[in-house]
């Protein structure tokens, strides 16, 4: 059961993620990009939905119905390998659509004070 | 940095349809996209457990499917041009066995600002959309 309380809630990561120089290259060969010097557009995911994954396994969405509805980044500046990722994520919204759970969690990311990109993710656990 | 075309932007129009472009999806991209990004949900690589969950076959991860997008993006862009981007997962990709399945992708200009351009992309599976509201903001430097 989807817990409407958690809208508003916020999770910061209590350890920096460690952007490797080997894991831009891995992601970037996987889809293909040819240009290894910074992280692809959605490269940021691999940060964002694991440290999510907390808010949203407290949100009481049903796991096993859930699917990715929608992802939205912005890019403020480019992530580099040895960059020290900090995420935090807010529940932005939860509601019931036709039976649908739908929770949109917001993820902002930081190199030190400076913020390098936000995105949001919207899940859904199927009626 | 990789170089920025501004030379290439300058042929943008409002309305200018972009060159298409064709990407094969097949499992072995699903695999080596798991471990890129982490991903490994069975569903994106093992047959049997994704009929168990209802569905026809093995699908690709969404993020995926917007990974090559941003590919796509990212190419008439110039690397580090690309200021947002977002899209909504409406049909999942599937992807049989052995197979190469192709993700056709394609821009339209929606707008010229002085410092950036917004695209609408359609990217589609055997003529199914597979993305909706797909958008991206490049950044004219």
């Amino acid at each position: 059961m989807l817990n409407p309380d958690i809208v508003g809630r916020t999770f910061t990561s209590a350890n920096t993620f460690t952007v490797t120089k080997e894991s831009i290259i891995e992601f970037c060969t996987a889809i293909g990009e040819l240009d290894f010097t910074a992280a692809p557009p959605t490269y940021t995911i691999k940060i964002s939905l694991a440290e999510s994954e907390v808010l949203l396994k407290e949100s009481g969405l049903n796991w096993d119905r859930v699917v990715h509805g929608d992802q939205k980044f912005e890019l403020h500046q480019p992530i580099v390998g040895g960059d020290q990722i900090l995420c935090s994520s807010t529940v932005e919204s939860a509601r019931i659509v036709a039976g649908n759970e739908i929770v949109t969690v917001r993820s902002d990311l930081y190199r030190s004070s400076e913020h390098v990109a936000s995105s949001w993710a919207t899940l859904v656990s199927r009626a | 940095m990789g170089y920025f075309g501004l030379s290439r932007m300058s042929i943008f129009v409002t309305g200018a349809e972009i060159a298409p472009k064709n990407f094969i999806i097949n499992r072995e991209l699903l695999v080596a996209y798991a471990n890129a990004s982490g991903d490994q949900n069975p569903i994106h690589q093992n047959e049997a457990f994704a009929q168990s969950v209802g569905l026809e076959n093995v699908i690709a991860h969404g993020m995926l499917t917007m990974a090559l997008v941003g590919r796509y993006v990212s190419e008439i862009a110039g690397s580090g041009a690309v200021k947002e981007f977002a899209a909504r997962f409406v049909k999942p990709v599937v992807v049989p066995a052995s197979t190469d399945v192709e993700l056709l992708v394609s821009a339209k200009v929606l707008a010229i600002e002085s410092n950036e351009m917004k695209i609408e992309i359609t990217a589609s599976c055997k003529g199914v959309k597979v993305l909706s509201m797909a958008k991206a903001v490049i950044a004219i430097r």
